[in-house]
């Protein structure tokens, strides 16, 4: 039963609600790097890594922290005279500016980590670390978990589901493109305007998911 | 001198040096929003408030900033005016922000925010830096609204939420194109309009 709810929330962030492709996030990274394979894959890989850690991470923020009646664990700590309840303080505005802050220190600490242990791994993501804390797909998956309200459970399986597809996404673009080389665009299509239309049609695609009752 | 200099730096951004059509800044919230004129106008109008402000801001303590924490500096003025943002369109347009949903958050990691703090805000004052941040909001803007224009017409024949094409299932002439109103729509549209302004422009066109 509970496998099967993990299972859905998989899948679901997958295939129907794919980040890239449904939710248009992470768009400015997906086209700027999608040219060849090999990269995708690198950025694809770090995407994962960086969603199945911060998604959990922001959940335990909102849920500890931020939530309306969150902090009613603060009461047991003062002093029994004092009057405010601090099970209705609402926090829940300062999401943004935490979930932010999480997802940058967490890029920082990734990226201390793999240079220490996994140095060839490093190597192999070089810039696409640090340009990970401005893809929108990372604080998106956050937001929607705010949104969805997931569990914490429930919040591991989705931010490596959102990790996943954004990958499956950008590593099949950068196939099409390799091969888009050797055809022959209209010069004022060359580039951009075609890769627009090819993600379009790889929506369109997707679409075809979202009929899928789990 | 000054006078064109402000012209330049204010509708600069809006033709001739776009940001989502030409740098292709900012497009991961452009497309999700365009279903209806009216929430792109909302959007347009929160992202134009918070690249004036927090153009205006990152300058202003520009000369305070060190520059190997610039970036987590600028990333939190950013974020503080999406909150302030946030919390209005949710006293005074709760419908609005509620299709909004998760968007108006991603304006913190829209490149054109980011882009502007880092390549304009830190090197100009005050004024100046908030012209460019209007100039660029507004220029984010005008893309919004020609994609939205054209998914909620074909979309849903209306314009502005009035009925300019009567539909089919409510006893007019005109039968909706449902495609319009998914997400790969946007794409297409963008996509024709880089190849329209590529036409007119060729300096534009990428050697492939």
């Amino acid at each position: 039963m509970d496998f099967e709810r993990h299972l859905s929330i998989f899948l679901q962030a997958v295939f129907v609600e794919n980040l890239a492709l449904a939710f248009f996030l992470g768009m400015c990274t997906f086209l700027a790097v999608s040219k060849n394979v090999k990269t995708a894959i690198g950025l694809g890989i770090a995407v994962i890594a960086i969603q199945t850690i911060t998604v959990p991470a922001n959940q335990l923020i909102y849920s500890l922290l931020l939530k309306k009646g969150a902090l009613v664990w603060v009461n047991s700590l003062l002093i029994p005279t004092s009057t405010y309840d601090f099970g209705e303080v609402d926090l829940t505005f300062l999401g943004f500016i935490s979930y932010i802050g999480v997802i940058a220190a967490m890029v920082q600490i990734l990226e201390m980590f793999l240079d220490k242990f996994l140095p060839s791994l490093y190597n192999a993501l070089g810039i696409f670390l640090p340009l990970i804390t401005v893809n929108c797909a990372i604080l998106g998956a956050s937001l929607f978990m705010e949104q969805r309200d997931y569990a914490f459970g429930e919040s591991i399986t989705f931010g490596f589901g959102c990790g996943v597809g954004w990958a499956l996404a950008i590593m099949a673009l950068a196939g099409i493109r390799e091969k888009m080389k050797y055809s022959d665009v209209p010069p004022p299509l060359r580039g951009l305007g075609i890769t627009f239309i090819t993600v379009g049609l790889m929506s369109l695609a997707f679409m075809s998911f979202s009929g899928i009752q789990l | 001198m000054a006078k064109s200099k402000v012209g330049k730096v204010l509708f600069g951004p809006i033709i001739d040096n776009n940001p989502i059509a030409l740098q292709i800044l900012g497009i991961c919230s452009a497309l999700a929003v365009t279903t209806s004129i009216n929430v792109s106008i909302v959007m347009s109008l929160a992202v134009v408030a918070v690249l004036a402000f927090s153009s205006a801001a990152v300058s202003m303590i520009r000369n305070y900033i060190p520059s190997s924490i610039r970036i987590i500096v600028q990333m939190t003025v950013i974020a503080s005016a999406v909150i302030v943002v946030d919390q209005i369109l949710k006293a005074f347009a709760y419908e609005t922000s509620k299709q909004l949903s998760v968007f108006v958050g991603l304006i913190i990691t829209n490149c054109i925010v980011m882009g502007r703090a880092e390549g304009f805000a830190m090197k100009n004052g005050v004024w100046m830096s908030f012209l460019d941040g209007i100039g660029n909001g507004l220029g984010y803007g005008m893309v919004l609204l020609f994609v939205a224009f054209f998914r909620e017409l074909l979309g849903n024949g209306t314009l502005f939420g009035f009925e300019l094409m009567p539909l089919d299932r409510n006893g007019g002439w005109y039968n909706p194109n449902n495609l319009m109103l998914l997400p790969p729509s946007a794409f297409f549209i963008i996509g024709i309009l880089i190849w329209v302004i590529r036409l007119n422009k060729p300096e534009q066109i990428e050697e492939a």
